[in-house]
């Protein structure tokens, strides 16, 4: 989970940068349709593509057959944002290769055959499609691609055809949700062929007043175009966040204070928790660490907490499967335990 | 009056419900009528059915009069899938199915897309020349870029690069 570490990021809004490639071999039946002699065929493919290239970076992955590890494992890996639940749902067919210092993982036999993702903390969109674009080049060396002059990368859903690419910044941004800005931002950002989710992608809430946003279009714009675009949009939320914070502090500063230390309180002192109770005040807490506010917490711990407090990381740490009520207590533990 | 729900509170928020013609009224405080469905005036409905692919493509196929379900049609030649199938599952059976069924997929690319022609990256060893041209294209967008910022020796760098694989380009079609 080293990539949550965002201290890197300039602004601290910024989570983390992503890019995925969605690729797939040349006729062959995409995952949905394919049998289980086929879809091995299809990961032997891939992973030797990269185990037994030239590249320096062949030595850093490690393959994983989804049908080894636990549902605990797998969930979070989810929860690290390494896998996605449908390559879960494919377990039987499905791997995943992911590099020593996990900020790169490559989904075999997901929606497409090949889901190349790399993630790096903080704003780094170029740095990562870089990575993730000479990636893609090593196994283009030994795999077919399926591609078409005219349409580009053809992939299993129509909506992905073209680069494949999907760019998408991970944002936390807890004054424009607190001062109910975020939905005029929601609005404005589906009219410029960006899309703009919860933590866990479709479907899911902001949880811990976290977004996520990302190119819908993937066709008829470059790579570069596609990118710059998010760039400059994510820039100008970043403003938008920062002046809604100023404002705060301006014309609320007490209740401000008041919120961000009363949720450092409950945090620090709590002796049952939920995952979504915690997440929205480490938020806060974060925003008041950022802001200046709150002054003897580090975002290093706070970071830690926002991925160690989700359920299968937190069974994972603790060894052991929890009942909601255990986990509730186990987390308000950890929680105090990391804050005092 | 007194609040029914707490009977603590004055009741000051009054609600007459008619349902089938049966009249039933309630009688709350300000806190218990927060906490009240009846009066949760809240327009956020959930309706707990996000729209699909699959929902917005059928409307696409219908919308561009598209085959009647049960019609009889052809398959992919390499994965068997006939387009009702990708109808009903939207996803795509193989990459062949594109070009098997390229007249009735375009239109939907199209809609989704807004455009129906790739101009990003090319594979480096499928791609063929085709690699080239566009390396090109984008290096002539960036020196128009240069020539208006007026950076002449960015410029001239960009347009020896063009040169260099222009001539490449020459090279590679005489084989």
């Amino acid at each position: 989970m080293a990539w949550f570490f965002s201290k890197s990021s300039d602004e601290g809004i910024v989570l983390t940068s992503r890019i995925r490639l969605a690729r797939n071999i040349d006729g062959i039946p995409f995952p949905h349709l394919l049998d289980k002699e086929n879809a091995k065929k299809v990961v032997d493919d891939v992973t030797s593509a990269i185990l037994e290239s030239n590249s320096v970076i062949s030595n850093d992955f490690e393959v994983i057959n989804l049908s080894d590890i636990s549902l605990n494992e797998k969930m979070s890996m989810v929860e690290k944002h390494l896998i996605s639940k449908d390559l879960i749902n494919r377990s039987d067919i499905s791997a995943v290769m992911i590099n020593r210092d996990k900020n790169v993982s490559i989904m075999i036999n997901e929606e497409d055959h090949i889901r190349l993702q790399v993630i790096y903390p903080g704003f780094k969109l170029k740095e990562a499609y870089e990575l993730a674009s000479k990636i893609d080049d090593l196994i283009e060396q030994r795999v077919n691609y399926a591609y078409d002059t005219k349409l580009g990368y053809l992939t299993s859903c129509p909506t992905n055809v073209g680069t494949g690419l999907r760019a998408s910044v991970m944002l936390h941004l807890p004054a424009l949700t607190i001062t109910k800005n975020i939905n005029n931002i929601i609005n404005t950002i589906n009219q410029v062929g960006l899309t703009i989710r919860g933590l866990y992608g479709e479907g899911s809430n902001a949880l811990g007043n976290v977004y996520q946003i990302s190119n819908q279009i993937t066709l008829g714009l470059s790579e570069d175009e596609i990118i710059n675009n998010l760039i400059a949009v994510t820039k100008k939320i970043v403003e938008k966040e920062k002046k809604a914070r100023e404002m705060l502090l301006e014309k609320q500063s007490v209740e401000l204070e008041d919120e961000l230390y009363r949720s450092l309180g409950i945090l620090k002192f709590a002796r049952s928790i939920s995952t979504q109770e915690s997440l929205e005040l480490i938020s806060k807490v974060r925003m008041g660490v950022e802001m200046g506010i709150i002054k003897d917490v580090k975002v290093d711990s706070l970071n830690e907490l926002f991925v160690s407090v989700q359920p299968a990381t937190l069974q994972l740490l603790e060894n052991r499967d929890l009942n909601p009520r255990d986990r509730d207590i186990v987390r308000a533990k950890l929680i105090r335990e990391k804050l005092s | 009056m007194l609040c029914q729900r707490c009977n603590q509170k004055e009741a000051n928020v009054h609600i007459t419900k008619i349902i089938n013609g049966v009249k039933t009224e309630l009688h709350l405080c300000d806190e218990c009528a927060k906490q009240s469905e009846d009066v949760n005036m809240n327009f956020a409905i959930n309706f707990g059915m996000p729209m699909s692919f699959q929902n917005i493509l059928d409307g696409f196929v219908e919308m561009l009069g598209g085959a009647p379900k049960t019609y009889e049609e052809e398959v992919c030649p390499v994965c068997k899938m006939s387009f009702n199938d990708f109808r009903n599952k939207g996803r795509m059976g193989c990459s062949r199915c594109y070009s098997a069924f390229a007249p009735k997929i375009t239109p939907i690319i199209k809609r989704i897309h807004g455009n129906i022609e790739h101009t990003g990256k090319v594979p480096a060893r499928t791609g063929g020349d085709l690699k080239l041209k566009r390396d090109i294209e984008r290096l002539k967008e960036e020196l128009k870029i240069a020539i208006n910022k007026e950076e002449y020796e960015k410029a001239a760098k960009l347009r020896d690069e063009i040169r260099n694989l222009e001539s490449k380009l020459d090279n590679q079609r005489g084989e």
